[in-house]
């Protein structure tokens, strides 16, 4: 548990009014800066005196970054719009209903009060390891904690790890992977824009980080195209309490059925890698099928051919593969013999 | 962006442009600590913005406040209003909740210098100025809702908020609403009913 100190170690602060601003005085600092959007991830690492930034740029002033706007094609939510915003957002609930839903199951309430879509992707690593300052992999060094005998990882990966298996634990990152959304950035260099499965990234790209902003960089929204909106959603989320627990596993599909066969999908899992992961072989086999228990079955089994379970996670795998099936085929009810 | 042009923001920009002049940021816990620092500093910002004007419970209060101070921090070390606990300081349990501009936060988990131009209220704020209480708190006296009620006012704070925008809750609602705050003492069924009472007695406007 936490350890209550003192106030968190000085910093500067600035609070500029402009992403214009907000982006020249990150490119001026590098890495001495921190941005702070809602702060619920970035308190936790001040407080415990473990990331040490000299100049704090507060966001919250800039109202050019906040709310959901209607564009030409689709929907562009400001990197400060809050997690609240989203999930009461009319446009969002009718077309996006997905990322809503996602939304709605993070933390608790005040924290989707303050926190925001910006910050719930660009989220650090929960291995608790790393967060408690150990000097592991992701923190520079050269030892795991966690992929260890001893190593306590329960809610650690099953898929594509490679020395540090630490998860991306954000809810709102599969939706959006799901919804085909995009991630724009101001950068040193000018507006850069990639597709949200490309904004995160695993170890073997970068193990000190969890997506490609690089300092200097800032994210300015997300798009979402129009191309699966109001198609049939599927998210779940498992977690330990219905409240402030991370994802255990989440998944999130989009789903166009004609003609009684998968049309076109798209599928993607959280907290199983560094990385959301799009399950692209599972959307390639079930194009064509029917969207029921078999080919779920089938599609849950496809999922977790690569899974390879650490000492204390390996109840991920039967997880895993039931959600797909799941998001496929449906939910059927729970049968209870007499 | 429009408004607000207060002479905070003025000296905020002048600040920005003297960080991106000088390219890194000042040491600030110089001039937090050491008086001889603050003196040979070019101040810009860093001393003006530390005096700063909040708004809680409906007063304008003068306070000064250091960049990385969390609200509940100021509230209840500079301004005395400790009916705002202080529970795990980590957004992980509700009992510092207050509501700015309405709408539930953590107060450990925010900085007192992002609040500066909105409302701050917290349980102190609630009773009506002849000690009236607010129908919320008169709903938990009548079912005698806590234990220990270490947790309490964060429960209120967040009852309160959640009421003002929804009135009219089942009891599931409700609990959805104040899902993000603990009580140690496992008290929540009592505390429940003393909430849906206070909403009750909200909708009579009334306290009693
Ligand atoms: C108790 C607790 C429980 C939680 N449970 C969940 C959960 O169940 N599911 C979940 O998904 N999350 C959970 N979270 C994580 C929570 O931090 C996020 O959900 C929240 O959305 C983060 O947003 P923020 O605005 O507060 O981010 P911040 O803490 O302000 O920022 C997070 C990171 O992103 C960077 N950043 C933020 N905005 C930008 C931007 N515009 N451009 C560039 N970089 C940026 C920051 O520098 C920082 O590194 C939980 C957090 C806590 C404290
Ligand atoms: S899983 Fe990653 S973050 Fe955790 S101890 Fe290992 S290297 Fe560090
Ligand atoms: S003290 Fe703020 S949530 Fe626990
Ligand atoms: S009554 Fe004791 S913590 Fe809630």
């Amino acid at each position: 548990m936490a350890v209550i100190r003192d106030v968190m170690p000085a910093f500067e602060l600035v609070q500029p009014t402009s992403a214009a601003e907000a982006q020249k005085i990150l490119e001026q600092n590098g890495s001495d800066a921190l941005i702070l959007a809602g702060g619920m991830d970035s308190f936790d690492w001040l407080k415990d005196r473990i990331k040490r930034p000299k100049i704090v740029v507060d966001l919250s002033g800039i109202d050019e970054l906040k709310g959901v706007r209607t564009v030409a094609d689709g929907i562009e939510i400001g990197a400060m719009t809050t997690l609240t915003e989203i999930v009461n957002n009319e446009t969002i609930k009718q077309k996006y209903g997905l990322l809503a839903q996602a939304a709605e199951l993070v933390a608790s309430p005040q924290i989707r009060n303050q926190g925001t879509i910006g910050g719930n992707v660009s989220q650090d690593a929960r291995c608790w390891y790393y967060r408690a300052g150990w000097p592991c992999y992701r923190a520079g060094g050269n030892i795991c904690y966690a992929d260890d005998p001893d190593g306590r990882n329960r809610e650690h990966a099953i898929l594509l790890a490679d020395r540090c298996v630490a998860v991306n634990p954000s809810d709102s990152a599969p939706a959006l992977i799901a919804l085909d959304a995009k991630v724009v950035m101001r950068t040193p260099k000018g507006e850069r824009v990639v597709d949200a499965e490309d904004y995160f990234i695993g170890p073997e790209i970068d193990i000190t980080r969890l997506h490609i902003l690089q300092p200097g960089d800032l994210l300015t929204a997300i798009r979402i195209p129009a191309t699966w909106a109001n198609t049939k959603f599927y998210f779940e989320k498992i977690r330990d309490r219905n409240v402030w627990d991370f994802p255990l596993l989440n998944i999130a599909s989009a789903m166009v059925v004609s003609g009684g066969t998968i049309e076109r999908i798209r599928i993607a899992v959280n907290a199983v890698a560094a990385r959301p992961l799009r399950l692209k072989a599972v959307e390639d086999a079930v194009r064509g099928k029917a969207p029921n228990a078999e080919t779920g079955v089938m599609a849950g089994k496809l999922a977790v051919r690569w899974a390879v379970p650490l000492q204390f996670n390996g109840y991920k795998i039967p997880l895993m593969r039931n959600l797909v099936k799941r998001a496929i085929g449906g939910v059927e009810e729970a049968v209870w013999a007499a | 962006m429009t408004g607000e042009k207060s002479p905070t923001a003025v000296s905020r920009r002048t600040f920005i442009k003297g960080v991106i002049a000088g390219g890194a940021a000042v040491a600030s816990a110089n001039y937090l600590f050491r008086a001889s620092t603050l003196l040979g500093q070019t101040p810009v910002a860093a001393v003006s913005e530390r005096l700063i004007a909040i708004t809680v419970n409906g007063q304008q209060r003068r306070v000064d406040v250091m960049k990385q101070e969390t609200l509940a921090w100021t509230l209840r070390y500079k301004l005395g209003l400790t009916g705002t606990k202080l529970g795990c300081d980590r957004a992980e349990c509700g009992s510092c909740t207050v509501l700015v501009d309405d709408v539930p936060h953590y107060s450990c988990s925010m900085l007192t210098h992002t609040v500066r131009n909105k409302k701050i209220l917290t349980v102190e704020g609630l009773a009506a100025a002849d000690g009236t209480l607010h129908p919320v708190q008169q709903g938990i006296i009548d079912e005698q809702g806590f234990q220990c009620a270490f947790c309490m006012s964060g429960f209120i704070m967040s009852a309160v908020g959640f009421l003002k925008a929804n009135p009219n809750p089942t009891r599931a609602e409700l609990a959805h609403g104040v899902s993000g705050n603990l009580c140690r003492c496992q008290d929540y069924d009592k505390i429940l009913t003393s909430l849906m009472r206070g909403a009750e007695n909200m909708r009579r406007g009334t306290s009693v």
